[in-house]
């Protein structure tokens, strides 16, 4: 029987393993060494914050593992020798496979800044680092943040639940500016602000400070300013986590190189998820793609593919969801921070402030090309579904009601959007 | 370093401890629950009017304070943070304590009424005693120890109530849920029984009750006393039995198809009003795991089996044999009911076999078998309906079912079961519409697409114990018969996920994985593979 191994539990192998599974007999094992059972990497942050427990996080009971044949293996490779299709673990076992699949996920950058191995400098990815911030916290009186994204926003929340005094240092003019589009980065800003987070813009790292005990006691910023603290995570961004295939046969950029296929150079080794790179890219997506949801495309794709139906990846349309302290975030489509060339943005904003939207269409051809909506749901269906059939803006903008997905006695605010986007048209 | 004061900090721990104020709020409130205990320790208050008011409005008040000092100072949002590390709401000391205190406050309640002052046939003593004056205004009676019940679970609805308001302030759909709760536990559950009460005189006398309690929650309204009052009270006693028979025949499947079973369930329902307002803390405490949902799925068809036999054999009981004195006699009856059973069965098995899972089927076949052979065998035998006599059949389950199960364990173990215990393994109208939710309904949870994270809240905080993610991160339209529609599901998620909604029956019930994103021909093919 042939044996399909495959490295990283996250949500693309899991993906994976689990459709090969539905489609066929073949043994499967997955090797993680990091947890013994797949979880909600996304889902860290509610366990530090005590709205879960660790048990909480998993989406399946231990059970459902074995009664579907699917093999767990708590080990981490050390080094795959693709030759004799062996792996080899950091204890020193070895195991061999027929085909083989790379998921093995992302990891917190660095930039070589001075004093980012200290004590108490730590990122926010795996179930180690959870455990870590549990233990740095103790005492904790004051943290700094070094990169506005998602996982930034995050551990601002975290550290807020527990009393700590959050410095959040963001690069760009709002947070995630390089991303959102202004009006909707500087809004998220002020949210973040107003939920007493000392945010900084424009303003980055230049070094970590030790103790004499090799502990973090402060940063220093590129504007001079020392910020005393005792834990600094590290939250600018994450790349494909690769280290151990160094020096191998294994063809890699920044992640590994795979084809349409998930295929890498290698016969019969494929990879998915936050690891891989495309080699030819896919309309205006990124080559790399550190995102959930196409982590578990991926999966579904690949597993196709090993069980006799050779599979084309192709993602539809994007989407993206985070939510930044109180409020929602939904985006379908594309809505650049900066609009290219031919493309308008319009903005709504509700007069609280924590219901938004930018949305983005060509000028020429009026066609609706994404949205990015903050504090109302929409339905995903009814988006994908527009943005496939190339809808106008002024289609969009009128239907947009059929769209929402706010829970029922919600106040609806489309007409307000629409008679918004009315003048700004009109005026543009 | 030396300089670490460990036990100084007070940054860096999770977050279990309570302020000041929710401190201060806690001792007001237990300060009023003190007079009770005192009350009912016998120490006769001079003035009851003033110490029952004193004590009402600290516990009303203390409850007020304490939901402000949680949450007035915070943005509107979820208020999740520390659930899992405070002892109250994750089976810590407190919990324990809490939970073993209610349970033995309901087997005074249900079995030695006496400890806390009622006197049969004289004057009330002790804690009942402190709840004349009120009784004697309301209904011109004194108090029972129902009535010191009825009150306190009132004063916990409300109470409890507006602090979940407060807590789910940015959500309306929760708002109007918990007004509509605490307007029928006040005016339905509490008062116009009461005010019903005072119009009863010497010549006049009418079941007085909570109206929106139907059979079988309501498993002693077709009893003889009851049937017989309702007769001979004219034509408003025969209205409200006639009310009592359309509400469970036709008013209820008519909502609950239009609606779901939340239009009772979690809108109405005295015991889901306790468990969604005084229980809220809890709801995180029910079991997810697939064992809990199989014996869910026994237990409560059980029980509502059981209080048709017991219903059926009570009835029975009283009825006579002639059937020119009235037409309702004992064979027509029981015919009438074997009929019922059998037609209601066949409409199932022939319009929704599909939908039933295999111990659905089984358990549908053996329980009518059962209950239909016993009915042969009376006939044939000529010895008891169903076994027993009437009487013992209603005696236990008015002991079992309705005291045991639905108070001492449904809500004295709140704070280690969670708080729909009794509504999701125990409730015979709860197993009604389950049923009408699962096959004949317009009601489901809509899955957002592909936006589901796998994360997790909605299963955590779902009372009653639906694993929600399993649904949701398939991409699957959430259709489950427990479903009381509370909406905290769609409220905890981050992702904007979940949506109660009553649609159109067409793709109410999608097995197949509509994860979006993904090109269409692939999922084509991912539908096909799994059917």
């Amino acid at each position: 029987m042939e044996h399909i191994v495959i490295i990283g539990n996250g949500i693309s192998g899991i993906t994976a393993a689990r459709h090969i599974r539905k489609n066929s007999d073949k043994k499967i094992t997955v090797i993680s060494g990091e947890s013994d059972f797949f979880f909600s990497r996304t889902a860290l942050m509610y366990v530090y914050m005590g709205h879960m427990k660790w048990d909480h996080l998993k989406p399946y009971e231990d059970w459902f593992w074995e009664k579907n044949r699917i093999e767990l293996k708590k080990a981490w490779v050390e080094k795959i020798d693709f030759e004799q299709k062996t792996l080899r673990f950091s204890v020193g076992e070895a195991m061999k496979y027929d085909k083989l699949i790379i998921a093995t996920g992302s990891l917190p950058n660095k930039f070589g800044w001075e004093g980012e191995e200290l004590e108490g400098v730590q990122g926010m990815v795996t179930k180690q680092d959870l455990e870590l911030l549990e233990k740095n916290s103790v005492n904790c009186k004051k943290a700094v943040l070094i990169g506005g994204g998602l996982i930034g926003v995050e551990m601002a929340e975290m550290l807020s639940t527990r009393k700590i005094d959050v410095t959040f240092l963001v690069r760009e003019k709002a947070f995630w500016g390089n991303v959102l589009p202004y009006h909707d980065a500087h809004l998220i800003s002020k949210h973040i602000i107003s939920h007493g987070v000392d945010l900084r813009h424009e303003e980055e790292l230049d070094k970590i400070l030790s103790d004499e005990n090799g502990r973090v006691k402060g940063v220093l910023t590129k504007n001079g300013e020392e910020i005393a603290c005792e834990i600094v995570g590290l939250c600018a961004g994450v790349h494909p986590n690769i280290g151990f295939l160094q020096n191998s046969s294994l063809e890699a950029d920044k992640g590994i190189l795979v084809d349409e296929y998930l295929q890498t150079n290698i016969k019969d080794v494929y990879a998915i998820g936050d690891c891989v790179q495309q080699r030819k890219n896919i309309g205006e997506r990124k080559p790399i793609e550190a995102v959930w949801y196409t982590g578990r495309m991926m999966g579904e794709t690949l597993a196709q593919t090993l069980t006799g139906n050779k599979t084309l990846y192709k993602p539809g349309n994007w989407f993206n969801s985070a939510k930044f302290f109180d409020i929602e975030y939904q985006t379908y489509g594309w809505v650049w921070s900066k609009p290219k060339e031919n493309e308008q943005q319009l903005n709504w904003k509700h007069e609280d402030e924590t219901k938004f939207l930018t949305i983005s269409f060509n000028k020429t051809s009026n066609k609706f090309l994404g949205i990015n909506i903050y504090g109302i749901r929409l339905r995903h269906e009814v988006i994908d579904r527009w943005l496939n059939e190339e809808r106008s803006i002024e289609y969009v903008l009128s239907h947009l009601k059929e769209a929402n997905f706010d829970p029922e006695f919600y106040k609806t605010h489309e007409k307000d959007i629409f008679s918004a986007f009315k003048n700004q048209l009109t005026t543009a | 370093m030396s300089s670490i004061h460990p036990n100084m900090a007070l940054t860096g721990e999770p977050p279990k401890s309570i302020n000041t104020q929710q401190k201060l709020a806690t001792f007001l409130g237990m300060s009023g629950l003190i007079i009770l205990l005192l009350a009912a320790f016998n120490i006769n208050f001079p003035n009851k009017t003033l110490w029952l008011s004193i004590s009402l409005a600290s516990i009303f008040a203390g409850i007020l304070w304490f939901a402000k000092a949680a949450y007035s100072d915070k943005h509107p949002g979820i208020k999740n943070d520390g659930v899992w590390f405070k002892s109250m709401s994750s089976r810590g000391y407190l919990a324990w304590l809490a939970g073993i205190s209610l349970t033995g406050f309901y087997i005074i309640l249900y079995f030695f009424p006496q400890f806390i002052g009622l006197v049969q046939g004289g004057d009330n003593t002790g804690l009942i005693a402190l709840f004349d004056p009120l009784s004697k205004a309301l209904s011109g009676n004194p108090a029972s120890q129902w009535f010191v019940y009825g009150t306190l679970y009132t004063i916990a609805i409300a109470a409890f109530g507006i602090k979940f308001i407060w807590k789910y302030r940015h959500n309306r759909y929760e708002k109007l849920r918990t007004i509509s709760v605490i307007f029928f536990q006040t005016a339905f559950a509490f008062l116009i029984p009461e005010f019903m009460a005072r119009l009863n005189s010497d010549t006049f006398s009418l079941p007085y009750y909570d109206l929106k309690n139907i059979w079988p929650l309501n498993y002693y309204n077709f009893e003889q006393y009851r049937v017989d009052s309702f007769i001979s009270a004219g034509d408003v006693g025969l209205a409200l039995l006639l009310f009592g028979i359309v509400s469970i025949f036709v008013i209820t499947p008519i909502l609950t198809y239009k609606y779901g079973k939340r239009w009772y369930c979690s809108w109405v329902c005295g015991c889901g009003g306790l468990a969604e307002t005084a229980g809220d803390s809890y709801r995180q405490l029910s079991d997810k795991s697939q064992f809990a949902w199989k014996v869910e799925r026994w237990v409560i068809h059980s029980v509502l089996v059981f209080v048709v036999v017991m219903t059926t054999a009570v009835i029975y009981s009283y009825l006579g044999d002639d059937a020119s004195k009235y037409w309702l006699t004992r064979d027509t009856f029981l015919i009438g009911v074997g009929v019922f059973l059998t037609l209601l069965f066949a409409g199932i098995w022939f319009f929704k076999k599909e939908e039933l899972a295999k111990d659905a089927r089984i358990g549908a076949i053996g329980y009518l078998v059962i209950v239909l052979s016993l009915i042969g065998f009376h006939y044939a035998g000529g010895t008891k309906l169903f076994l027993f006599n009437a009487e013992s059949l209603r005696q236990a389950y008015g002991f079992l079912i309705g005291a045991i199960f639905s108070g001492v364990i449904g809500t004295g173990f709140y704070p280690i079961f969670g708080n729909r215990v009794w509504c999701r393994f125990g409730c015979p109208m709860a197993a009604i519409l389950g049923m009408q939710q699962r096959l004949f309904s317009k009601f489901r949870i809509t899955t957002n697409g592909g936006q589901c994270i796998s994360c997790g809240n909605c299963s955590t905080y779902c009372e009653m114990g639906i694993d929600v993610r399993a649904y949701a991160q398939k991409g699957e339209n959430i259709v489950r018969s427990s479903c009381v529609g509370c909406g905290i599901c769609a409220a905890v998620c981050p992702r904007g996920v979940l949506k109660l909604e009553n649609g159109s029956l067409d793709g109410r019930i999608n097995s197949e994985e509509v994860l979006l994103g993904n090109d269409v021909d692939l999922m084509d093919l991912l539908n096909q593979k799994s059917r």
